[in-house]
């Protein structure tokens, strides 16, 4: 590469860079100065933390931050069982209606659980799950895209393990949590970090499901904090928009090679 | 012999069927059964108290169609695929080729076209809101510097969908650029080694080797980016609501609406089913192509 492409390459690139990382910078720099010091862009201007305080007090955080941990907490353990049983029936074990079974599955893929909002409202509804955590998580535990994942992680398991395994003595269900599930493990944490971050960020279903700030997760106290009728001002939003991305976002600041190769290899599965 | 291999085969299948039942149950609940429901529903009228739901057959589909919002939020949709499929793979494209070539600040680079991946959509609008906010927005004010006028862009109808298209587009691009990145890094040295020997310029070996091996994965972003056409709607929450008079409605807030605002679901029901159908479409493409794409596994 001649040196005036690379430098051209290298002033695009980060060009591009700068724009892309903008937004974010600017709602950081918005959440540290008051509203006229952010909006009149007086560089020198000092720093405060009273955004925070206004933005804290201004809504029950706590609560909402809590919610959505329970909220990806109990989706994680939730798709960990359901897609590892799946997962396993669909790699290892021969039965009748297998494939016409896993071929409905991949009929989920494409189902999106935000398209069937209606009815799915209405069979939440129906369970006594409405403005419930467990309402708002339960429709992603089977997720199509979850067996699917466990099942190749599961496949590539050498059938010799499996059958030492068996002669040793240990069970079925003992062999899946002993051998396989140990195996799979770079598999587990890819999904998990996709998940989290998915339902961590997942907005119209909670809205709908949820009612009360006892449910609400953060995405969702968040945009009624925002809503112009409340009339807050851009720096107080930029307050709250800042720390409601903070714990994923740091996460993934310290994690990033992990979290690019998950969603690599959840996306191409 | 033959009866205890019929009874282990049964022993089998009941195993099997077992280990799936809580995605079996699961699946039927939250996907299966509401989809036949929705098409149940759709051709029920909505029932009052005094007027049970009746069974009236494609007449919610036929209100749809008589009606101007309808195709003012169809148009809308398609404008916004139109627009978003095509750039943001764009942009992802030329970003997995410089975050691929050997250049100073790569780390950073990569981080910060990858980083929008990572927040919700409801914070990606509440940044922009302040780019877009007029006077006091950073476009405005970047805008009076060169004497140009304020500008309401979320507040006109010529400019609300396009505010609306910027957002999905920053925050899907670098999302997109790392299946092209993985893409890029399975090209073999020897084809850009071979091209330099050929004295191949740089945009030859890009057009005549990099773009024909990235076609699979760029099959499989178009498709993911024309789902996310439909499923990307959360900031119109905050930004425009589908405003001003319904320039920027997509089609899942336009359900949104019918079922949850004007608590009208038959109609949000005919609706869904229209999504549904083009999502089949969606899927019978990838089906079609899935074994080009095996190329990468």
């Amino acid at each position: 590469m001649s040196r005036f492409t690379k430098s051209f390459d290298t002033i695009g690139a980060v060009a591009l860079a700068i724009v892309w990382i903008a937004p974010l910078v600017f709602a950081v720099w918005a959440a540290v100065h008051t509203t006229s010091d952010a909006v009149n862009f007086r560089l020198t201007s000092p720093w405060t933390l009273d955004n925070f305080r206004t933005a804290w007090d201004g809504a029950p955080w706590g609560k909402y931050f809590l919610n959505t941990f329970i909220l990806v907490t109990i989706v994680l353990i939730g798709q960990f069982i359901v897609t590892t049983l799946a997962g396993y029936a669909f790699a290892q074990v021969q039965f009748p209606g297998k494939d016409f079974a896993f071929l409905l599955v991949l009929l989920q893929l494409f189902i999106l659980p935000e398209v069937l909002i209606v009815e799915n409202y209405a069979m939440v509804s129906r369970l006594g799950l409405f403005d419930s955590i467990l309402g708002v998580g339960m429709p992603y535990m089977a997720s199509a895209f979850g067996i699917f994942l466990m099942r190749q992680a599961f496949k590539s398991v050498p059938i010799e393990l499996d059958e030492a395994a068996r002669i040793e003595g240990c069970s079925r269900l003992g062999i899946l949590l002993k051998v396989y599930v140990p195996l799979a493990k770079p598999t587990y944490l890819a999904y998990a970090l996709v998940s989290v971050s998915t339902h961590w960020n997942n907005f119209l279903w909670p809205l709908i499901v949820t009612n009360s700030p006892d449910t609400r997760p953060l995405t969702v106290g968040l945009s009624i904090f925002g809503a112009p009728e409340n009339g807050v001002d851009i720096s107080i939003i930029s307050a709250a928009t800042v720390m409601s991305v903070a714990p994923l976002l740091i996460a993934f600041l310290i994690f990033q090679r992990q979290f690019v190769q998950a969603f690599l290899r959840a996306g191409i599965k | 012999m033959s009866e205890l291999a019929k009874l282990e085969r049964r022993r089998r299948a009941i195993y099997g069927w077992l280990l799936l039942s809580p995605a079996a149950i699961l699946l039927s609940l939250f996907a299966f059964y509401p989809s036949i429901a929705t098409l149940w529903e759709s051709m029920f009228s909505r029932g009052t108290r005094r007027h049970p739901a009746a069974f009236i057959g494609g007449e919610n589909y036929n209100d749809l169609f008589a009606d101007p919002t309808f195709w003012i939020v169809v148009k809308n949709n398609l404008f916004y695929a139109g627009i978003t499929v095509p750039l943001s793979m764009f942009i992802a494209l030329s970003m997995a080729l410089w975050a691929n070539s050997k250049i100073p600040a790569k780390g950073f680079v990569r981080t910060a076209y990858f980083t929008p991946t990572v927040l919700p959509m409801i914070a990606a609008a509440n940044l922009w809101l302040f780019f877009y906010t007029p006077g006091l927005g950073v476009l405005d004010q970047i805008g009076a510097l060169f004497g140009l006028p304020s500008v309401n862009w979320l507040g006109q109808p010529e400019t609300a969908l396009w505010a609306i298209i910027i957002v999905t587009v920053w925050k899907e691009s670098g999302f997109f650029m790392i299946f092209y990145l993985a893409a890029l890094q399975t090209i073999p040295v020897d084809l850009r080694e071979a091209s330099d020997l050929e004295g191949a310029s740089r945009w030859t070996y890009t057009r005549r080797i990099v773009l024909p091996m990235l076609m699979p994965m760029t099959l499989f972003i178009g498709v993911n980016a024309m789902i996310n056409s439909v499923k990307l709607i959360d900031h119109l929450f905050i930004l425009t609501k589908g405003g001003p008079s319904d320039a920027s409605k997509l089609i899942l807030y336009y359900i949104w609406e019918q079922a949850f605002a004007f608590f009208d679901s038959p109609h949000a029901a005919a609706l869904t089913m229209l999504v549904l159908l083009v999502l089949g479409v969606v899927a019978a493409i990838q089906f079609f192509y899935i074994d080009r794409r095996t190329h990468y596994q």
